[in-house]
């Protein structure tokens, strides 16, 4: 009976403390982030990735999986500039919790420690989907990532102040082999600078700027805008005069109209893993770059 | 204005004396102006290099590589400080304007039946709210949003309502903690109650252009509570919700009560999941209980005179709700489904006034009605979306005390006459955008029992400003 008593006290106790010695929380709306915050958090942090690389992150739902994960973090790692407008604001809102509203330190926008490109002067809906912030695709250039790592790893240690040494060490430990990586990267796209590619929608900016490619057509006319057939056919006319060497589709795009263009110009469709998960080599940040060159590299030959 | 003459009048006078003057000088004009063509000249060449340098920086600065952390070490600073966010749009007193964003209706209806007469038959009416509106060409709702956090602690919301009829209405005006404790949040003002799924919906979002019957028939439409909602979110990985509300009751099936106080209130739980990485779903239960006090509308009698009935007493209902959203790995993008059913059941137990210009009547009343509907709307592609949906309801069995104790016959209660209205509605809507919808929709209603209503409904839905956030 007494022996009992104790194990249902030790049980109890145990359930208790649980939590105090749990990782830390972490909500990322994207698989890229989530994949960044799990280098640099290791073991101490449990991170929930919102959406996968075969979702289009500006269109998902606010479901209660979400909202129920939003309750109970500690951190959420957004992307920002607007690219979850749709959908995080009623997380945030209905989640109950006060720590990872924004302006509080549990509230991390990624696109918030970068200079973004194509930063409109004016912004009007007549345009598509453009984001008044700029556009918030920017993990596809390596060196962002750098930065959002310094950023991140701050914050972690802000934020999970117990582990502050631990989140350091392996900021430095991530930042020197992403350093190397990134040299190795560079070097190995070096045969691809200056080529001519075309896009599907503007979020291969980053890595065209990269790496030094010219984005030469989208398949969307403006953000966010599938295309006609007219404005297709015009693209066919005006890729046959001067063929990029490839089109460049993500793992979430559709393959309908890129494949019927490609048919007509002759031109290989390259896909790409856009993100983390997005193909099966793309097991993590590294493997996400790995991949992608590898993939663009292979096209060329 | 007079100044302002003369001084024109004056500046006149002097160019005038200048050009009297002018052949005096007619060689130092020339050498001046040759002058000032070389300046020109000479400044239009400097202006076109700055330019030319402007634009290359500007491309420098497109194309300039975003500083490199990664070149030497990180210093990580322990310093809690948040990075700086760039401001999101407007400056100076403009920058904390809040969100606005204005939806615009329109729509066409072809009915067979005239609107004047619509009723849900077997149910006691629920105000407005009911029936396909009005015939022909109409503008409907116009609704516009002001919402903005208020400080760390609360989040407001405004939503008005412009009717075709040029009449306005508040349709949520709150305010929501955002820095309770504990998964809890207060919801306070008037807003859209959260029982069942469709009634916090608004009406921009709904999948067809008008509500399903049971909702027009128990809630005229949808409950909204002036009051406060508690709502606690358990901390787990599944979802489960709970929250209380109350109010003063004041809207359909309750009445604003004489006395000081509340008047009722709602539980609800919700709960939901994902299975696998396609679909999604939620599922809840709701009950509501309100008191009415001389709920009144307008009837006829056996003989086709008109009457005056009113229901006091408590209305108590229940709501079981389901959805379920499917998307190939949650990628809506190309295809997604969505199934979402409701069952709703009220039972109310008081009295029944029954007041004709002879006489003024009151007994006994009780009834349990209940209605569902099933419905779902299936996006074939990118842009298009197709959906169907069936609603039925039960008058259920009603005990009126003036028809059981014979002092009137139940024909004095035609309203309230035994009933099964349903009907079936097919839709089909075009998105250009995520801001622009417009839909068609085809329905046969029964609602009225003794007439099929077809009715053939064309509505536009336009969105500006901010861009909107839908809840699950």
């Amino acid at each position: 009976m007494k022996k009992s008593l104790y194990t249902a006290a030790a049980i109890l106790l145990s359930l208790t403390m649980a939590p105090a010695q749990a990782a830390l929380r972490v909500l990322a709306t994207t698989p890229e982030w989530a994949a960044l915050t799990r280098e640099l958090g290791g073991d101490k942090v449990d991170v929930y990735a919102a959406t996968s690389a075969f979702q289009d992150v500006h269109r998902v739902d606010a479901k209660p999986s979400l909202v129920a994960r939003a309750r109970n973090a500690d951190m959420v790692v957004a992307a920002g500039a607007e690219l979850e407008v749709g959908w995080l604001p009623i997380l945030l809102r209905e989640s109950g919790n006060a720590r990872i509203q924004p302006g509080n330190p549990g509230y991390f926008e990624a696109d918030a420690n970068l200079r973004l490109l194509e930063v409109p002067s004016t912004v009007d809906r007549s345009m598509g989907d453009v984001h008044p912030q700029g556009n918030p695709h920017a993990h596809l250039d390596a060196r962002n990532v750098a930065i959002v790592a310094t950023a991140l790893t701050t914050r972690l240690m802000a934020v999970d102040g117990g582990n502050a040494k631990f989140y350091e060490a392996r900021g430095i430990d991530f930042q020197a082999r992403w350093k190397a990586a990134i040299a190795r990267w560079e070097a190995q796209a070096a045969p691809l600078k200056g080529m001519p590619v075309v896009v599907i929608h503007r979020d291969q900016v980053y890595l065209c700027h990269w790496l030094g490619l010219t984005e030469v057509a989208a398949i969307e006319p403006k953000p966010g805008v599938p295309p006609s057939s007219s404005y297709l056919a015009e693209l066919v006319t005006r890729l046959s005069a001067a063929p990029p060497k490839m089109i460049l589709r993500n793992a979430y795009n559709d393959s309908k109209a890129v494949d019927w263009l490609a048919e007509r110009i002759h031109v290989p469709v390259v896909l790409l893993p856009y993100s983390v998960g997005g193909t099966p080599a793309a097991k993590d940040l590294f493997g996400l770059f790995d991949d992608t060159l590898n993939r663009l590299i292979g096209a060329t030959r | 204005m007079f100044p302002f003459h003369r001084s024109n009048a004056l500046r006149g006078f002097a160019i005038i004396a200048l050009l009297a003057m002018a052949p005096a000088h007619a060689s130092e004009l020339s050498e001046l102006r040759a002058q000032l063509d070389t300046l020109k000249s000479d400044y239009q060449a400097k202006i076109q290099a700055l330019e030319s340098r402007l634009a290359q920086l500007e491309t420098q600065v497109a194309a300039a590589p975003p500083a490199v952390a990664a070149a030497e070490p990180p210093a990580f600073a322990a310093t809690p400080a948040p990075a700086p966010a760039p401001p999101s749009g407007g400056s100076g007193a403009n920058a904390f304007n809040p969100a606005v964003s204005v939806i615009l209706d329109g729509r066409f209806a072809q009915l067979d039946a005239d609107p004047a007469d619509y009723r849900i038959a077997g149910f006691m009416p629920a105000g407005d709210g009911v029936g396909p509106g009005r015939r022909g060409v109409n503008l409907g709702e116009s609704e516009l949003t002001l919402a903005a956090n208020v400080d760390p602690y609360f989040f407001a919301n405004l939503t008005a309502s412009l009717s075709g009829e040029n009449t306005v209405s508040v349709e949520e005006a709150y305010v929501k903690t955002l820095a309770l404790p504990s998964g809890l949040s207060l919801k306070g003002g008037r807003f859209f109650s959260g029982l069942g799924y469709l009634n916090e919906v608004h009406s921009h979002a709904w999948d067809f252009v008008d509500q399903p019957l049971v909702y027009q028939a128990l809630f005229g439409g949808q409950l909204a509570q002036d009051g406060a909602q508690l709502k606690w979110l358990a901390p787990t990985d599944l979802f489960v919700e709970l929250a209380a509300e109350t109010g003063n009751g004041q809207r359909f099936p309750g009445t604003r009560l004489a006395r000081n106080g509340l008047n009722g209130g709602a539980l609800l739980v919700h709960v939901g999941d994902d299975i696998g990485d396609s679909l999604s779903w939620r599922a809840g239960l709701s009950w509501l209980s309100q008191r009415a006090e001389d709920r009144s509308f307008a009837a006829v009698d056996g003989n086709g005179a008109a009457v005056v009935d009113a229901f006091t007493g408590r209305s108590r209902t229940w709501v079981a709700d389901a959805i379920l959203k499917w998307a190939p790995h949650g990628n809506g993008n190309l295809r997604s489904f969505k199934l979402q059913a409701e069952y709703l059941r009220r039972s109310e137990a008081g009295q029944l006034a029954f007041a004709s210009a002879q006489q003024n009547l009151t007994d006994g009343y009780s009834a349990r009605q209940s209605g569902w509907y099933l419905q779902g709307v299936y996006q074939f592609l990118p842009r298009w979306r197709v959906g169907a949906r069936y609603d039925s309801l039960d008058s259920g069995a009603v005990e009126i005390g003036l028809v059981q104790h014979g002092v009137l016959p139940l024909a004095a209660f035609g309203a309230l006459a035994p009933a099964s209205p349903s009907r079936v509605s097919a839709m089909f809507d075009w998105n250009p955008s995520e801001f622009t919808r417009l839909r068609l929709q085809y329905a046969w209603d029964d609602a009225r029992m003794s007439v099929r209503d077809r009715q053939l409904l064309l509505q536009y839905l336009y969105a500006i400003g901010a861009h909107g956030a839908h809840k699950f």
